[in-house]
């Protein structure tokens, strides 16, 4: 296996060239840490970004950061929060699910478009990318976007790299738009509610003036675990919230540990708005009890749970993601279940982002999952399952014939040759 | 005026023309076809109404089927096709050549549906942007995305071009906005890409489709996000002294962890007109002017409000005046909604769009006004200040030819600048024919290739609004 790591941009368009003669496939690395996404890679060598490092630009007062694409992710981070700003979309770690090791990189997060539970307020990681820099596959160097956050000139290629997973080319640079971290974050959570109770109380939260930038719902059972580290974290820090926060019952929030059904929703705030519309939303949302309310270590554990899927990390099940319409999230999973009665989900994105664990056996559940989303529209992407299953079921939603030869033909248009990572999202394509 | 060419007509289609519009007389109900010379007259041009070319024949269809017949038929026939919403186009979007047939969806103007417990709606192409907002008001949600031309201009335009307007700082444009359209290929096919739901696995066919202006496919329907409107929403009017201390006070806001839900700047000539046409009580004696506004609760609005205020009299804040009704609310709003059409009652004027990193504006300011007073013309600005995305409008008189070509040079010198700072082209209006030939400014060859090679996947042709966007010269085909 050849691993080509090139430091300028100059030398990953020579490799890129070179390979264009050859025709012989590459596969795109950032950290290594999804490398299991998508479908198992068929490429005899390795174009990294391991080289391609550095922040090359951050204005604070224009929300706009741009980096190497092999820039490790946490760097991104910590130059962003010493300046109190973030990524406005919370991207997913993959590497307890995946069982990964290493540094995602912030270009991967672009190439994946690789978003988490805020992307229902603040949009995905396509909508806060603003500009590339991008070897395509006849090694030429080509932007898109650029470094200012309302741009159309153009077509928007940004969008189409977003998400492609380096089937279309290798990026060595992304800019991204960038928000102030919020003064507090609190997390109200409801308890025992069934699932379409659960999704009922977030869409009314979600058409409130009161703005969750979360809305998840844990069925029973759902992380049983990750409750008990809560109470380890977190206690101190949620009395002294309860304290700010009349409307919230301040009694018993460390509740029984039994893996009880959870439903819950975040605000992020300046701190005296946070206890108003926590107040608020408590007194709309009444009928399905008081809520608690968490903040601190026990908040963030219990997100980064949701955002990671870390309820499912370390099983042997097979994972799917399932984006659909949010009210029809409990269809789907009551359908789902009656042909996988095995089958163990939770719900982000107020309903409409289905985790769904399967027995790995078989077809990994593929055609009951996406028989049972036909008839609401959506989309079930399989995300984790032996290489085997990953090579035989669509990873990714068959499509109609049109759309089949669009996606043909944009990967032809940026990879004649096809040597970016063939049949990582499609076979034969 | 003539510096932007149009492709030279293709006489054979111009021959055929009986024969074409026979052809098209069996796809679509007699009243949805257009062909009299004079019933043709309003559909060759748009906003940008400099430059005007009757069309070989419009269609106004009623259903996505009907699109598709007559996109399969011109297709076939190898004849363009100039799609076109309400026609509002700044850029030049919707201008037919003489050898097309306009694809016109203002009669597919329905809403679909509303699904409130999703927070999306599904509405038909032609359907106002307004519109949208108009009908689940009565509950609380709006449709964010609200261009200065909302009343008229229609979703499918608004798709488009990715259009944005004075909210955006908070909501996002267009694409951030939509998360499905029906989309009918130059073939004929009908594909439904996304839906109610947000991001599908896949390539992201929905975000190229946004801002590609008609060149690769026509929209029919499109199913929005709706958002639940805040409790209350306050903009509040600050004069400056300076622009420098304007636009310094709006990156401390921001660099303060604030993100009004607009920030818009207007600089004197801008305030006096907007002023004259309607009454807001914009402060006459600064140099610049924020309309900031926040959104929330009383006890909230009071709460940033504060803060903003602090920020502002450290940036040396001239004026602060505070809307104290709904009525001061919409006044203010429609002096900065109407500043196109203020300016239009004092000059003739063309508008740019390119945007800027914000912390170029004093600069770019400074530069702007040098270059209009270079050509002897008067620029007024008005502006989304928070993402930099400036509207410099230059008055001209449109009698004077030799005035007209300055105006257009000097909007033309003023783009390059915000190309030549980091920033672009075009922040929200669209590329269209009017920045077509500075598109090379921005991209180089490679850039551009690529770009078209994605657009021949859809039409290898150049049959879809095929004057528009890329440059006449170069082009690369299927």
């Amino acid at each position: 296996m050849i691993i080509h790591t090139p430091t300028t941009e100059a030398q990953a368009c020579a490799v890129v060239k070179s390979v264009f003669a050859s025709g012989i496939p590459l596969a795109i690395r950032g950290g290594g840490t999804r490398s299991g996404l998508g479908r198992p890679s068929q490429a005899a060598s390795t174009l990294s970004s391991a080289g391609l490092t550095g922040i090359t630009l951050y204005e604070p007062a224009e929300m706009v950061i741009g980096a190497r694409a092999g820039t490790p992710l946490s760097l991104v981070q910590e130059t962003l929060a010493e300046r109190g700003q973030m990524l406005p979309f919370e991207p997913m770690d993959h590497r307890a699910l995946l069982g990964t090791e290493g540094a995602p990189t912030i270009g991967a997060v672009a190439a994946g478009n690789i978003s988490g539970p805020r992307r229902i307020n603040a949009g995905a990681a396509r909508d806060s990318l603003i500009g590339i820099r991008l070897i395509n596959g006849r090694g030429e160097a080509i932007k898109s976007g650029g470094r200012v956050m309302k741009n159309v000139t153009g077509l928007d290629l940004v969008k189409l790299v977003a998400g492609s997973f380096g089937t279309l080319g290798f990026l060595t640079e992304v800019v991204f738009r960038v928000l102030p971290k919020p003064e507090r974050v609190v997390t109200l959570v409801w308890r025992g509610l069934p699932d379409e109770a659960a999704v009922g109380l977030l869409s009314t939260a979600l058409g409130s003036p009161f703005e969750p930038f979360a809305a998840a719902h844990l069925p029973a059972g759902i992380g049983a675990r990750a409750f008990s580290s809560e109470v380890d974290t977190g206690s101190r820090e949620e009395n002294a919230s309860k304290q700010r926060a009349g409307a919230v019952e301040r009694s018993n929030w460390i509740g029984n540990g039994s893996g009880e059904a959870r439903t819950l929703l975040r605000l992020e705030n300046f701190s005296a708005s946070i206890d108003y519309r926590a107040a608020e939303l408590a007194t709309l949302l009444t009928a399905h009890g008081t809520p608690e309310m968490l903040e601190g270590a026990a908040s963030e554990a219990l997100w980064q749970d949701v955002r990671d899927a870390g309820f499912f990390a370390g099983t042997q099940e097979a994972v799917w993601r399932l984006s659909l319409a949010p009210t029809n999230g409990p269809r789907a999973t009551a359908a789902i279940a009656n042909a996988l009665p095995q089958a163990r989900w939770f719900y982000d994105w107020g309903g409409g982002l289905v985790w769904l664990a399967v027995p790995d056996a078989d077809d990994a559940g593929a055609a009951a999952i996406r028989a049972a989303i036909k008839p609401l529209g959506g989309h079930a992407t399989l995300v984790r399952a032996p290489d085997a299953i990953r090579a035989s079921v669509p990873v990714f939603d068959p499509m109609p014939e049109p759309l089949l030869r669009v996606t043909a033909g944009i990967k032809t248009s940026f990879d004649p040759a096809g040597i970016f990572e063939p049949g990582r999202m499609y076979a034969g394509i | 005026m003539s510096a932007i060419a149009f492709p030279v007509p293709d006489e054979s289609i111009l021959a055929r023309r009986d024969e074409i519009i026979a052809g098209l007389s069996r796809l679509v109900a007699p009243e949805a076809l257009i062909t009299s010379a004079d019933e043709r007259r309003p559909y060759e041009t748009d906003a940008l109404t400099a430059y005007r070319r009757l069309p070989l024949a419009v269609v106004l269809p009623s259903t996505t089927q009907e699109v598709a017949a007559v996109l399969k038929f011109c297709s076939a026939q190898g004849v363009p096709v100039v799609p076109r919403g309400a026609g509002t186009s700044l850029a030049g979007g919707a201008i037919p050549q003489e050898d097309a047939v306009v694809i016109g969806v203002s009669k597919m103007n329905r809403i679909l549906e509303i699904d409130y417990a999703n927070r999306v709606a599904k509405v038909q192409a032609g359907v106002t942007n307004l519109a949208v907002t108009g009908e689940v008001m009565a509950e609380g949600f709006f449709y964010a995305p609200d261009p200065s031309s909302q009343l008229a201009c229609s979703i499918g335009g608004n798709i488009g071009m990715n259009s944005g307007g004075a909210h955006c700082l908070k909501y996002g444009v267009t694409t951030n906005n939509v998360l499905g359209v029906t989309l009918v290929m130059l073939d004929g096919s009908v594909v439904e890409i996304g839906g109610a739901h947000l991001d599908s696995g896949g390539l992201d066919i929905l975000g190229l489709i946004v801002g590609s202006e008609g060149q690769l496919g026509i929209v029919t329907e499109a199913t929005v996000r709706i958002l639940r409107s805040a409790e209350g929403a306050r903009p509040v009017l600050f004069g400056f002294p300076t622009s420098e201390q304007a636009g310094e006070a709006v990156a401390a806001i921001i660099g303060a962890g604030i993100i009004p839900v607009a920030m818009e700047f207007m600089d004197k000539p801008a305030i006096e007109i907007c002023e004259a046409f309607a009454h807001a009580g914009y402060p006459m004696d600064v140099e610049a002017l924020l309309i900031i506004e926040v959104e929330g609760s009383d006890a909230e609005m009071d709460a940033q409000l504060a803060r903003i205020v602090t920020i502002a009299r450290e940036h040396g804040v001239k004026t602060v005046k505070e809307s104290k009704s709904a009525m001061e609310t919409a006044a203010i709003w429609k002096g900065r909604k109407s500043a196109f059409g203020a300016t239009g009652r004092i000059a003739d004027y063309i508008c740019m769009d390119g945007t800027i990193p914000t912390g170029q504006l004093p600069h770019v300011l400074r530069r702007m006004d040098e270059i209009v007073k270079g050509y002897g013309l008067r620029v007024a600005n008005v502006f989304h200040a928070g993402d930099g995305n400036l509207h410099p409008l230059i008055l001209y008189n449109c009698n004077d030819p030799i005035e007209a070509q300055k105006a257009e040079d000097a909007g033309m010198d003023i783009l390059k600048l915000c190309v030549e700072v980091g920033g672009c082209l075009t922040g929200e209006h669209g590329v269209g024919i009017e920045k077509r030939d500075l598109m090379t400014v921005q991209f180089n060859p490679e850039d551009l290739q690529q770009q078209m090679r994605v657009r021949a996947v859809f039409d290898g042709q150049w049959l879809l609004n095929p004057a528009k966007v890329f440059p006449l010269e170069g082009r690369v085909a299927a």
